[in-house]
């Protein structure tokens, strides 16, 4: 619009925006400035972060398919799949959590804590494996809005709120548990539902279990639910500026809270499935399951400082784990330098995340 | 005088004796408002005048302790800016609250978000990603945005006046009964600034009263058709631009002039 549309009388343009008269008349005008080749791609990989996960899976599996034994065969790669299954589901959880610029700690603890429950009711109580799933499902549910109600009622950090929830979900644990495991074989007596997500099935020569099934539906379930709902943008839009998105008319409380609380029902149900992967209840197991999915997530291109990240990122992320670890076992490698690939990977990928918030600068 | 005047009706938000106490801090002392239909009215005080306080009670973020506020003629009682925003009130605010990670077209929608019909909003809440693209399309194109090719290019990648005019899009788009813009031309360029003030005209020219709250005396003078001045917590003088220069408008805002006979209220 020019000066000649405004109302009449009015005073025109000041004196010394004259010379715009004769500069572009668009109200925004969207050109791209000249970019180098890197800017290209530092544009490219912005607009589509989950890229950089996808080739570096890729190549991988190239590279320790080439140089590993047995690695390229169906066993092995479906015994990566089985391997990253709980990780994977405590991913999901952790990546609703840090898209939220959260983190959750607590995750392993509320799965222990569900298992423990599920076990101890199912197994050592007589009750029915019917109840003792759902209540078990709860007890993480109940645990992640304890998180959730901390986080948002009192506005304490997460890191600090879900520091002291690890320790007292593994007190809690051991408390229940007695410090005991359940046996095998007693679960298969008293409630063989709990290892429901143990089952096996063959599909063309290899072996899946249905636990991993459940992972990749989880996957795709929750990659609707953050593209495709009002709610998933709202994850996105807290965790990238909670003050503009309370003032765009979000309940940032209620977001947030359901956020917890549905990261704690995953975490139980990621029990319900390793009830199945293990094939016992152990009090002691899992101790740095949390620490491994935030490795996921992280190396799945997700931003800790929340807003940006994908959750087909953490399954790649799992995945490249996975790989990592097999391909150097099968490579003949010592254990630790599976941790130094891992922790090697965990700084290059935030190094990049960095690199690619400069675009927005 | 400018035509608006001429028709006026009821006034679209009138507020009267509003007060806010903080402590022993009056931040509004029995302020009165009045924003006509089809207006640009500008906003101006010195700093600590409380027009801020003021702008945030018709707004819902302040809740007066005294006085009562009419919009449309109806009295009116808002908690906060999400209930004043249900009754067709928008903000502009000056950090535009906008999320940097979406996309213009989730931004335009944020909280306000359409479902698909049938079974899957209704079960499935699914987003009708289709419809709110078209619509924000539509809504930037009225505003002359229409060189926004791309309606998934995230927030952060564009320039200040280009969010300034997602922001005001968005405000534009939903608004019912008003809009407030604080500070619109403050973070922005002098070639940005003339186009964020062009933008500002047209949502006018669509109908659309606005508040304009600025420090920048040029641009006030330029846009308004009546000038709202502040002092000590209420409402000083509503003066006509045309009327008025600009020192004489700043003198009264601080205090070294007394309101002429000619103002209009």
């Amino acid at each position: 619009m020019t000066e000649a549309t405004g109302a009449p009388g009015r005073r025109s343009m000041q004196d010394f925006e004259a010379v715009l008269t004769g500069s572009t008349t668009e109200v925004a005008t969207f050109d791209e400035p000249k970019r180098s080749p890197i800017q290209h791609v530092q544009h490219f990989l912005h607009a589509n972060p989950t890229i950089v996960p996808v080739v570096v899976l890729i190549a991988s599996v190239l590279i320790f398919g080439a140089i590993a034994n047995n690695f390229f065969t169906p066993f092995n790669l479906t015994l990566i799949v089985q391997q990253v299954t709980i990780i994977g589901i405590l991913g999901i959880a952790m990546t609703l959590i840090i898209l939220t610029a959260g983190i959750d700690l607590s995750v392993a603890a509320i799965m222990v804590l569900s298992t423990v429950v599920m076990g101890g009711l199912g197994v050592n109580l007589g009750v029915p494996s019917v109840l003792a799933i759902p209540i078990g499902l709860l007890c993480g549910i109940a645990c992640g809005a304890i998180n959730g109600g901390l986080v948002t009622l009192f506005r304490l950090p997460p890191f600090i709120v879900t520091l002291g929830t690890w320790k007292i979900f593994f007190a809690l644990v051991l408390w229940l548990s007695g410090g005991q495991s359940i046996r095998s074989q007693d679960i298969d007596a008293q409630a063989p539902i709990l290892k429901l997500f143990g089952g096996t099935f063959q599909l063309f020569g290899a072996q899946f279990t249905t636990g991993s099934v459940a992972m990749l539906l989880l996957f795709i379930v929750f990659w609707y639910v953050l593209n495709w709902t009002a709610w998933g943008r709202h994850v996105y839009a807290v965790g990238d500026d909670r003050e503009a998105a309370a003032l765009s008319g979000i309940n940032t409380n209620r977001v947030l809270m359901s956020v917890y609380a549905v990261a704690g029902g995953l975490c139980a149900f990621a029990g319900w499935v390793a009830i199945g992967r293990v094939g016992s209840v152990s009090p002691q197991s899992f101790f740095e399951g949390n620490l491994d999915a935030i490795t996921a997530v992280v190396i799945g291109g997700t931003s800790l400082f929340g807003g940006r990240g994908s959750i087909i990122g953490t399954l790649v992320g799992a995945l490249i784990v996975g790989v990592f670890r097999s391909g150097l076992n099968l490579s003949g490698v010592d254990v630790l330098w599976q941790q130094f690939a891992v922790g090697a990977l965990i700084i290059i990928a935030v190094a990049i995340d960095q690199w690619l918030r400069k675009v927005s600068a | 005088m400018s035509e608006t005047q001429t028709a006026v009706g009821t006034p679209v938000l009138k507020g009267r004796g509003l007060t806010k106490r903080y402590g022993k801090v009056v931040a509004m002392n029995h302020a009165d408002f009045d924003l006509l239909p089809g207006e640009i009215l500008a906003v101006i005080g010195d700093n600590g005048a409380g027009k801020s306080t003021m702008v945030k009670a018709i707004c819902g973020a302040v809740v007066p302790d005294e006085g009562t506020i009419e919009l449309d003629g109806e009295p009116v009682h808002f908690t906060s800016p999400i209930d004043a925003q249900s009754k067709g009130i928008e903000i502009v605010y000056q950090n535009l609250a906008l999320s940097p990670a979406l996309s213009i077209a989730d931004n335009l929608f944020l909280g306000r978000e359409i479902q698909r019909q049938g079974f899957l909003g209704k079960y499935l809440k699914m987003l009708d990603k289709k419809a709110m693209h078209k619509i924000a399309r539509e809504k930037l194109n009225e505003l002359g945005l229409a060189t926004i090719q791309n309606i998934n290019q995230l927030v952060e990648t564009l320039s200040g006046g280009q969010r300034q005019g997602v922001a005001v899009a968005r405000a534009a788009a939903f608004a019912k009964k008003f809009v407030v813009m604080d500070e619109p031309t403050a973070a922005l360029g002098v070639k940005e600034s003339r186009k964020v003030l062009d933008l500002i005209q047209d949502v006018r020219a669509r109908g659309m009263p606005i508040v304009l709250i600025s420090h920048n005396m040029p641009h006030v003078f330029e846009l308004a058709d009546r000038i709202h001045i502040h002092r000590l917590g209420r409402r000083l003088c509503v003066v006509d631009p045309n009327e008025i220069s600009m020192s004489d408008a700043v003198a009264l805002m601080t205090g070294a002039m007394q309101p002429p006979k000619a103002a209009l209220v």
